[in-house]
């Protein structure tokens, strides 16, 4: 299966053979931040490739053999982490999860996420965007429920179907490409961006949730909800499949009670604590 | 200091180094598909409507002036370059009206597919034909309604 990934590319579609003396390799272009502030430079680095080279892969190469002060932020290397977003060839982008012959350029740029703040180089700071992400309140709110100090064990009866009105929203990895995507949030600081506001509706459709979240200022209000336009980037970037763009359309249908917004809470089942097994 | 970051406030050296896009982030409708050219495309035509709806307003408002100055008026719109103008004010409103439509209803949740579990190359449900025919069908209704303006003002037609 991997292999098969591999072969394929990120999207789907069979990366480009290239062969022929002096194209297996490509030319990197790394944004390199300066202290003076905004003003960066590029750099240039001629790297050799192999058709299973990531971007990730190769700037890894640039760090172990050509210059290793370049600053970047990475961890799992399998698209899980979301820790390596980053602009590649001016698209927001995944660098593990991107192929280099995918990208069918002998040239390639690799750039910080735009509205995020630069802290060095390609690493960006995701305070403002994870601020977004916690004044959704991305939790369960059931007052039937206080997990702390229970004496016994508890779930939700929840069915398959109600599930999957939320469960593809919860695969998000906050790696920030929707939001550096987004051309509101370009402009607005204060719009909470395609990440958060898919969360808020992954909680509103939770049948185990029973906190209401359509009243809070950073939904419904002139710079919240109401501020995307449905330009649907966010949604063609996401490495997840997650589709926020899919999740504000449907919290936007549900505030103004277009779409259904009523849900059935589940049941709680309370099973007494065995000593020997927990 | 962290502190203030934490809570995304920026000092102004920090916000010179904010790397929001701006309006260049939305005035570069490439890259992104079919749905990032409409939301382009739906905003300049709005733009450029504002500013007609200004001129159409200056214009019928001469008609206070009496039928010698709202003739005076009309003689500019009798021109080629008039005549032009007027094609693109066809285009712009049908485009905007009937993609206006198409994003009523996906901006309240139909015609935008229902969540489900995505799965590999994972193709966002959000961004369907149904939404690209929408986009298409304002185009194309745009570019008719502009060949029978042009029709009808250059060859009398």
């Amino acid at each position: 299966m991997i292999r098969r990934i591999h072969m394929l590319g990120t999207n789907g579609k069979r990366a480009k053979s290239k062969s022929g003396p002096g194209m297996n390799s490509v030319t990197m272009r790394i944004y390199r931040s300066t202290e003076e502030g905004n003003k960066g430079r590029f750099d240039s680095f001629d790297i050799p490739i192999q058709r299973w080279t990531t971007v990730l892969d190769a700037l890894l190469y640039i760090k172990a053999y050509k210059d290793s002060s370049i600053g970047i932020r990475y961890s799992c290397r399998m698209a899980s982490c979301g820790s390596c977003g980053m602009k590649i060839n001016g698209k927001p982008r995944l660098a593990c999860y991107t192929n280099v012959l995918e990208l069918d350029s002998s040239e390639i740029s690799c750039e910080p996420m735009s509205n995020f703040p630069v802290l060095r180089d390609l690493v960006t700071d995701f305070s403002q965007f994870l601020n977004h992400h916690r004044n959704m309140k991305p939790y369960i709110i059931n007052p039937e429920i206080d997990l702390r100090d229970n004496p016994q064990l508890s779930e939700f009866l929840q069915n398959p179907t109600d599930a999957d009105k939320f469960l593809q929203f919860s695969y998000c990895i906050k790696c920030g490409l929707c939001y550096s995507a987004c051309p509101t949030v370009a402009t607005d600081t204060k719009f909470p961006g395609p990440q958060a506001l898919a969360q808020a509706y992954r909680y509103s459709a939770d049948t185990r949730d029973a906190g209401s979240r359509y009243g809070l200022t950073s939904i419904d209000s002139r710079h919240g909800l109401w501020r995307c336009h449905f330009s649907g980037s966010c949604s063609k970037v996401c490495p997840k499949g997650v589709d926020p763009a899919l999740g504000i359309q449907l919290l936007r249908g549900n505030i103004m009670s277009i779409t259904k917004r009523h849900k059935k809470i589940a049941e709680l089942k309370q099973h007494t604590r065995n000593p020997q097994t927990d | 200091m962290i502190g203030a970051r934490r809570k995304g406030l920026y000092s102004a050296s920090n916000e010179s180094r904010n790397n929001r896009e701006g309006l260049k982030g939305w005035l570069d409708p490439t890259g992104y598909g079919w749905e990032r050219i409409s939301y382009w495309l739906q905003r300049l035509t709005g733009l450029f409507l504002l500013v007609y709806f200004v001129g159409h307003v200056y214009e019928t408002s001469s008609l206070t002036g009496g039928i010698g100055s709202w003739n005076a008026m009309l003689k500019f719109t009798e021109t080629t370059w008039g005549h032009l103008f007027l094609i693109l004010v066809i285009g712009t409103s049908t485009y905007h009206s009937i993609n206006g439509i198409r994003l009523i209803f996906t901006e309240t949740g139909k015609g935008v597919g229902k969540p489900g579990r995505p799965e590999y190359p994972y193709d966002a449900l959000s961004l369907n034909y149904r939404q690209k025919s929408g986009i298409w069908i304002a185009l194309i209704l745009a570019v008719v309604a502009m060949a029978y303006g042009f029709n009808v003002l250059f060859t009398g037609g």
